[in-house]
């Protein structure tokens, strides 16, 4: 049994609600302390651990369907790299750099090559 | 503590910079301890999976022990990684949370009997480079102003 479209595109969805995870994560880890009361009431933190179970959910979900490879579906979740370039550009003023177009580009080779290793 | 650490640091430039190697081999072996806690709640997300089905109710899915395992996993290496993250750039850990990829292959072989196969280790490889690339300390961008 081969790993379903379907698996796939539930990965694509779980990674990009998984980037704005990391978007909230990286805002609230700029004033966390060592303490818990900081960490209660941080809600940007919350907020990114919110996006974080919704993402696996979905991830939860493709690996669920009949003949889902994990060792093919999880390495794609580095698609959220992808996004995560966006987001760092749009909310970080992070800049786009040739050094992280390589790395993409290298990224969504490896995923591309995954496909070739998936059961028939 | 760290305001403490700060302030000797401040005046000698040498003790800083131990201070920082030391801070910053503790945040190696957090993250390291995450992606090991990472690829654990994966299996523990596929053993759900196996258990639930396709089409499981919400019931079913809040009920389902290893999916609550999955998630406690899950949200203690996130967590720890938020506090790894505090002090050192996400991009500069890549390397090391890309690990997560090998040990769930390998987990996903051993545990679930998938095949290991010649295209499944190039494309972990490969992503595994592209995400080092991502992460290569200021190659061809600018440096940051500050710390």
């Amino acid at each position: 049994m081969q790993t379903p479209l379907l698996s796939f595109l539930l990965v694509v969805v779980a990674s990009f609600i998984g980037s704005f995870g990391a978007v909230f994560l990286k805002a609230g880890s700029k004033n966390l302390k060592s303490n818990l009361r900081s960490l209660l009431t941080n809600y940007k933190l919350a907020i990114g651990g919110i996006l974080f179970v919704v993402s696996s959910l979905f991830f939860v979900k493709a690996i669920s369907q009949p003949g889902a490879e994990l060792s093919v579906l999880y390495p794609m979740v580095s698609m959220s790299y992808l996004w995560a370039m966006i987001w760092s550009r749009l909310f970080f003023q992070e800049p786009f750099t040739r050094q992280k177009f390589a790395g993409l580009g290298l990224i969504i080779l490896g995923i591309a090559i995954l496909q070739f290793g998936k059961q028939a | 503590m760290m305001n403490l650490c700060d302030l000797i640091g401040r005046q000698y430039q040498n003790e800083e910079r131990n201070y920082r190697m030391s801070r910053r081999r503790k945040n190696l072996l957090l993250v390291l301890a995450c992606t090991l806690l990472g690829a654990g709640a994966q299996v523990l997300f596929k053993m759900a999976g196996l258990a639930l089905g396709p089409s499981p109710s919400p019931l079913q899915m809040v009920l389902c022990p290893p999916l609550i395992a999955g998630y406690v996993l899950y949200g203690v290496s996130t967590v720890l990684l938020s506090f790894a993250l505090r002090n050192d750039e996400l991009s500069s850990m890549y390397p090391i949370i890309s690990l997560t990829y090998v040990w769930v292959m390998f987990l996903s072989v051993w545990y679930f009997h998938e095949t290991l196969n010649f295209f499944k280790v190039l494309g972990v490889a490969v992503i595994m480079s592209g995400v080092a690339v991502l992460g290569l300390p200021d190659g061809w961008r600018k440096p940051k102003d500050g710390v």
